[in-house]
């Protein structure tokens, strides 16, 4: 990482929010959860149905991601980002529950976008593929809910450090379309 | 008759499993670095150093090069004369795999029935077994670790004849832009051309087994292959869709012959971890 990087905690405060534009290297240290298909399907049933959640959702950070198993000693196998477009049929109401940050790879829809700088939040990506050097970044997991979706469970995860970019923020700056525009060529 | 034990293709299949998630190919590892050096967008080569750095990691046989350990994707030439004795060949396959994924620690990502339980399996089988039978008395095994992230942008495409070597390019350019940066670019583009829609999908994931950048060895594909990558990284898209000049590392195509009336067209895309290995028995 570079010195443009900036070290944030989770959950992210909202006048942090403010500083985290698209195209910003981050280093985040503190709790994110991990939720990724199957377990917002059965959040969106809690919340359908008026239940309690497994976790407030207020303030906190989502990473979309299901880990391989941990070998012994080793607090969790290899953990990075799964596709976030799968989530953004539920995410505007997550949005709306009270989560503020969501980490996965891949660009949103334009109702995520828009619930996004509605809601004062924030979406990052971490490298896809880069899930070895992501574990190096866990310090503690635990199971919070839903263990018997196995790699779909939600987890609790202590990180130092996690390193993420910056995709969506809570302006409406979108680092898939600034990217794509810098370096397209023709046509 | 040449007799090969399913106790052997067991062990193999185990073995290659094992090696494909943890070492990535030397071919895969280079043109990375190729792309390292000559990419534009500062982030999408910081991006490329995280893989470089990833792939040293996994290399050292704790953490796996991806949390999703694939799809087992296996393709079995099988001599004619060849006998496999000690056991039913599929059953064999499958046990490699629930071995692999049981003692490497790898992540199960099977679900038993697709469209409403979708329960895990548990030990990541079935694998997706592709059975060819060839002459000789060999049997060859290449066993893929095929993400779903890049799997889920696949795409057939029925074309009209009519539409051509432009038609194809253009539907795999669109293909490309659209998923953007969901199935983890720098991107190996497979691709089957001709044959019914079937054999199509069949030879595009088929041909993300030749080694990375490897042109076809008929000049007029290795051409197509060469225009689609240029155009494909005309698109800005860049490793992992932040923006750059590196879309896809390469363009792998098969072609055969089609009916009259038609010109299919299959799309396979490969994640930058391409992860597959192979063994000749």
């Amino acid at each position: 990482m570079e010195e443009d990087t900036l070290h944030i905690n989770s959950p992210i405060e909202p006048d942090i929010i403010d500083k985290l534009t698209a195209g910003t290297r981050v280093l985040i240290s503190g709790i994110i959860y991990t939720a990724r298909d199957a377990a917002h399907k059965r959040i969106i049933d809690s919340l359908d149905r008026a239940e309690g959640l497994p976790f407030d959702l207020a303030g906190q950070t989502i990473y979309y991601a299901g880990p391989s198993p941990a070998r012994p000693g080793q607090v969790i196998g290899s953990v990075g980002p799964t596709t976030s477009s799968r989530m953004d049929v539920f995410t505007p109401r997550l949005l709306a529950a009270g989560l503020r940050a969501m980490i996965g790879k891949g660009n949103r829809s334009a109702a995520v976008r828009a619930a996004i700088v509605q809601c004062h939040g924030v979406y990052l990506v971490a490298v896809g593929g880069a899930a070895a050097l992501i574990a190096r970044s866990i310090k503690q997991v635990d199971v919070v809910a839903y263990d018997d979706l196995g790699p779909e469970a939600i987890r609790r995860l202590t990180v130092e450090n996690f390193p993420a970019i910056v995709a969506n923020d809570a302006f409406g700056g979108d680092l898939f379309e600034q990217g794509k525009a810098e370096y397209r060529r023709g046509r | 008759m040449r007799e090969i034990k399913a106790g052997k293709i067991t062990e193999t299949i185990a073995h290659l499993c094992q090696q494909a998630n943890y070492e990535l190919g030397d071919d895969v590892l280079a043109a990375l670095e190729r792309a390292e050096q000559t990419e534009k967008s500062p982030l999408g080569r910081a991006v490329l150093r995280e893989l470089l750095e990833n792939a040293q990691i996994a290399r050292e046989g704790v953490f796996p090069l991806c949390q999703d350990c694939g799809t087992a994707v296996v393709f079995l030439d099988v001599g004619q004369d060849v006998h496999i004795v000690g056991g039913e060949l599929q059953q064999a396959v499958n046990e490699g795999v629930r071995q692999a994924y049981a003692q490497s620690y790898l992540r199960k990502s099977m679900v038993k029935q697709p469209f409403t339980e979708r329960v895990n399996t548990g030990d990541n089988t079935p694998a997706v077994v592709h059975t060819e039978i060839v002459p000789g008395d060999r049997l060859r095994i290449a066993v893929m670790a095929k993400g779903g992230g890049a799997e889920n942008m696949s795409r057939l495409a029925m074309l009209k004849p009519a539409q051509g070597r432009e038609g194809i390019i253009e539907t795999v350019v669109n293909a490309v832009d659209e998923a953007g940066g969901m199935p983890c670019p720098p991107l190996i583009i497979g691709l089957g051309i001709g044959g019914t829609a079937e054999m199509a999908m069949l030879q595009a994931k088929r041909s993300l087994l030749r080694p990375v950048g490897q042109p076809s060895p008929d000049p007029e594909l290795a051409g197509l292959e060469r225009d689609i990558l240029e155009r494909v990284n005309d698109l800005g898209i860049g490793p992992m869709g932040l923006g750059g000049r590196t879309t896809a590392l390469a363009v792998h195509a098969l072609a055969m012959p089609a009916h009259i009336a038609s010109m299919p067209l299959a799309i396979n895309l490969q994640c930058h971890s391409a992860r597959h290995r192979e063994a000749v028995l």
